[in-house]
Parts: structure tokens; sequence; C-alpha cells
């Protein structure tokens, strides 16, 4: 919880990771590209006080992911979002067992959501129902570029992934997180096109689809999109950082993104441990949109509380203390956004 | 380090200069993405560089090939080479130049037909992106209203450059530019009809906001991958011995 000005905040860092990228777990060059690429991500955003070195960076471990999110950082509820890379690292990036242990230590602190891999199959398909009982899945993250053999991505029209989403809905699985990437089959086409959850979302209308960093760099075309499926939603993995280098862009994505998919349908991340959370909620409390931007409406208390916390915790059925939530909230019905309304009118 | 100075020199920035980054709508001159030039009496080799190892392998493609395609064309340059570093798909991206391979005989069965499409739908944006940033001037700095753009002619904007950047990526994606043309125009140059005007604008200026954005983070992270081999910013090593320059 986050309290600023007499106005408190339940906060649900929709987006967290435990990763390891040692070299001893790096399976080729391609894992130290990987973490070198988060790295710079990293240093290139965050405030010089927020810095990390890159030893820490590579590997952090539960402690001190319990400290920065849950003790330094205001969260109440976070939601580990595993990248498996197992082409990349022995052990892959996303460390499962410990993930799960330390979402088993910490009741009501942590939801384990996990990963599959539709071009494992039917094994893969099996291997996904043994892990909803396992981990009690309520969401999983997909990460389209992960490479795979010789394969380097997949796209969620692909006839496995739509076998693999069928037993999501059937098992209750409902939250289908999605990372969009920069290599997909074919070549030919744009690897960060959000086509496929255009496709996903019309034909499983029972479950979610939260497009990470809010499908940038297509944020158009995943606005696009969101005005046309109801049950698209946008995660701010990545987006957010820039409140701090460049609010002026910041406050346009947030406002494009209010304009066309509206409050009710934005969920906060830090992507941790790519930033941490405490900086990125203190400075998006106070964040508005700047006097000049005429275009934009003004970010109200109303839309921060939600986007901070609410939203997912209606996502993902969390208990909000009752005075941390909002009178109106969890009524069926989500507030159309004017670009949406304009959208689907022409 | 040299400069550019000689006739060879400043033709091949200026070649450089013509391509692109696709997505970012920008040369990779000014992005700089090109890391080296070195120019002997033999040829030319130059080294490109991206903001990461995982930048889209196809896009980095496109601008390799395009830089091959451009140097080639200045008399006289000799053997011209052209390399991607540090980039994740450097080792077959380089090989396939190398071996002048083209685009499906670099990534062979990763490739289905060209990469043709992907440029157009790169170019459009780039397009859309110029007719919202002229039309938002023009709608700033002048009498004109929302409701009366659909009658908006080339005639009607002030010479700028950006006004001169729109007539560009119109001409890139096949589009007529004579005076009396429409300003607001669909991608294959049909006028926008009067009552979708606001929200066709509207799109378009999401589409800028993020071309611009990408554009400036890439700019970012290039510098920020790159600052402890170049401290004081983005630095282009030029070489050059040839004699007779």
């Amino acid at each position: 919880m986050y309290e600023k000005d007499g106005q408190r905040y339940y906060v649900v860092d929709a987006h967290i990771a435990l990763w390891d990228a040692r070299e001893s777990n790096q399976r080729n060059v391609h894992g130290k590209q990987f973490i070198d690429c988060f790295y710079d991500y990293h240093k290139n955003l965050s405030p010089a006080e927020e810095l990390w070195d890159y030893d820490l960076y590579t590997y952090y471990g539960g402690e001190r992911l319990m400290k920065d999110v849950f003790v330094d950082g205001y969260v109440d509820h976070a939601i580990f979002q595993p990248a498996r890379l197992g082409e990349f690292y022995n052990t892959g990036f996303g460390q499962t067992e410990e993930a799960w242990a330390l979402t088993q230590a910490n009741p009501g602190k942590l939801t384990y959501n996990h990963n599959f891999d539709p071009r494992y199959e039917q094994a893969g398909l099996d291997q996904l129902r043994r892990d909803a009982e396992r981990f009690g899945l309520k969401g999983v993250k997909l990460y389209t570029a992960e490479w795979h053999g010789d394969s380097r991505g997949y796209k969620l029209t692909d006839r496995w992934t739509y076998k693999y989403l069928e037993v999501c809905q059937e098992l209750g699985i409902t939250n289908i997180h999605i990372h969009k990437g920069p290599t997909i089959l074919p070549l030919d086409r744009d690897a960060f096109d959000v086509a496929d959850v255009d496709a996903v979302a019309t034909d499983f209308q029972g479950l979610n689809f939260v497009v990470e960093h809010c499908g940038l760099p297509r944020l158009e075309d995943f606005c696009w999109i969101a005005t046309q499926e109801s049950n698209v939603h946008a995660g701010l993995a990545v987006a957010i950082p820039f409140i701090h280098t460049r609010p002026r862009y910041f406050a346009q994505i947030i406002g494009e993104l209010l304009y066309w998919i509206g409050e009710d349908k934005i969920q906060f991340s830090s992507d941790y441990a790519l930033w941490t959370p405490r900086w990125l909620i203190e400075k998006f409390v106070d964040f508005q949109i700047p006097q000049d931007m005429t275009e934009y409406a003004p970010l109200t208390t109303t839309a921060k509380r939600k986007i901070l916390g609410l939203n997912a915790a209606r996502m993902y059925g969390l208990d909000v203390p009752e005075e941390l939530r909002i009178a109106d909230d969890g009524e069926p019905g989500l507030e159309v956004a004017a670009g949406a309304q304009e959208a689907l009118a022409s | 380090m040299t400069t550019m100075s000689t006739p060879l020199g400043a033709a091949v920035w200026d070649a450089l200069g013509t391509v692109a980054d696709p997505e970012l709508d920008e040369p990779i001159t000014d992005l700089g993405f090109v890391r080296s030039v070195r120019i002997d009496d033999d040829g030319i080799e130059v080294h490109l560089r991206l903001p990461s190892s995982f930048c889209a392998p196809n896009f980095a493609y496109l601008m390799a090939s395009d830089a091959l395609d451009a140097l080639r064309g200045v008399p006289a340059i000799g053997e011209v080479t052209v390399r991607l570093d540090d980039h994740h798909d450097s080792d077959k991206i380089n090989a396939g130049l190398a071996a002048d391979a083209g685009y499906r005989g670099t990534f062979g069965g990763e490739a289905a037909d060209s990469l043709d499409q992907l440029r157009l739908t790169f170019l459009r944006k780039a397009h859309t992106a110029a007719m919202e940033r002229s039309v938002e001037r023009l709608l700033r700095s002048s009498a004109w209203t929302l409701e009366e753009l659909g009658w908006l002619t080339l005639a009607d904007l002030p010479a700028s450059p950006s006004t001169e950047a729109l007539i560009r990526r119109r001409r890139d994606i096949g589009l007529r530019s004579c005076g009396s043309d429409r300003v607001l125009v669909d991608d294959t140059g049909t006028a926008v009809p009067f009552a979708e005007i606001p929200l066709r604008l509207r799109f378009a200026k999401s589409v800028r906001i993020s071309i611009d954005g990408n554009a400036h983070f890439c700019r970012g992270l290039l510098a920020t991958r790159y600052e402890d081999s170049d401290p004081h910013g983005l630095v282009r090593q030029v070489t050059n011995t040839r004699r007779s320059t």
C-alpha cells in the first residue's frame, strides 16, 4: 500500500521475475547477449541512484526480491511472469522452483504464473495440465519470440497455440500475458505485429489478453486492436520507466492508452528486476499530463488507483481491503474509452 | 580518426545517408548505426551496429543490404564490404552479405517470400506520421480548423521541411504530389471522407508518437550500449588510406 497526500493506493505489480542469468547458467553467447540487453535497458531508463551493478543484476535471489518489491516497494501483491528462454539458459531464465517456493512461503503476496510453448505440441499440453494443478494457475506468460530448436518464434494463431488456449479456457487459466519479441516466422513480417492477438481475443472471449509493454514499439496497432476487443488489456511494463527519462513521452503513451482503451484496462508493472517498483510508483502517483498537452484529459486519482492495482486485482480476484476499493469497482461493464467508442462507430 | 573530407569520403557518407531504419524513418548515419568506415586502395569496409543484440533481424538485414546497394552505386569505390557487428544474427547476416545471397539466401527457411511488404508497411506508417506532423503544425499556426481539413491541398501547406518530408514520404509509397492533391489521404491516395477525419487524424497521431518514441529510445539505448567504447558519444571511426582520392 502506498499513501500520498492522504490518498491510499492498493498496489499490484503485475509483472515481476526471479531470473538467473549468471554465466554459470548461460548456455551460449545468446544468454549473455540477452541479459546485457536487459542491463542496457536498466541503465538507460533508471534514475542514477537506482542503478544496480552488473553482477547483482544477473542474479538477485528471493530475499532481495521480497525487499525490493514488498518492503521498499509498497507492493501489496505481485505476479510472476516468467520467460523460459530454454535455448539461452541451462535452467531457463525465470527460475520456476525458486519462484514457486517463494510464492508458497509468502501466502497472499505472490501469484505464480507459468509459461507454455505450443511447439512442444501434445507433450507440452499434458505438461500444462500438470502445471495448472501444481501451481493453481490463473495466468500464463507467453513469449512468442522464444527460440526452440530451429524455430525462433510462434504465433498465437498457430494450430497448436489454439489447442493450448482451449485448455486454458477449460482449466480457468484466464489471464494470458503476451510479450512480443523481435524474432518470429517468417521474417517477412513485422515481429511486433499484434494482429494475432486480435484473432485469438475474438475467438477466446472467456480469456483476458494482457499485452505487455502495451504493444511497444507498436503502440498504435495495439491501441487499435484493443478498441475492437473488449478482452484486450495493456501492461505498462517497459513503458512506465519513461516517466523518469522522458516524462513527456510517457504522458503521450498514457494519454493514448487512456483515450483508446480507458482506465479500466491498464495494469501497472515494474518488470522487476528490469526496474524496481518503488520509484516507479512514487513518480506515477506524482505524475500529471503536462498542461500544454491539451489533447489529453488529466490523469485522475481514480485512474491512478485503478492502474496501480485495482485493475489487476479484479482480473486476479485478489482480496482488496475494503477501504482501498473504489465504490463501483467490480461492477460488470467497464467504461468504454472515447477512442474505442469512436472507432467502433465508424 | 580522420574525416570524410575527401570527395570519395563525402560520397560514401552521402550514400550511407540514403539508408534509413525503416522502423524509425531516419537515416542510419543520423542514428549512429554506422560504427566505422575504412577506405583503402582496394575498396571500402563499413561496419554497422544497432542498439541491442536483439533488434529485429529482418530490419537489421534490410539496413545492411541497403547499405551495400547504396555504396555500390558510388563511382570508383572498388570492392564494397558491409558487416553487422554485435547482433545475435551477425554471423548469418554477414555470411549472407559476403556471398550476396539475398534475403532468402541469407535466412533460408525463415524467409517465406521477400521483405517488400514489410518495407511497404513501414513506409506507409512514415507517410501517416508525416501527414499528421504537417497538419498538426498547420492547425497550430494558421486559421485552418479540423472541420475544414478535408479541403486541404498540398498547395495550402507552407514551404517548410515538414512539407518537404511529407512529399518525400508520398513519393515513397507511390502517391502523386501536385498542388491540387489532398493532404489527408489513405495509403492508396484516396481522400479521407470528411466524417472520418477526426478519427483518422487521432490514429495518425498514435503512429507518429510511436515512431518518434522508438527513435528516441533506440538512440538512448545505442548510447548506453556503447558508452564504454565510445565515452564521448557516438563517434564514427573513419579511416581513409586510399592514395588517389
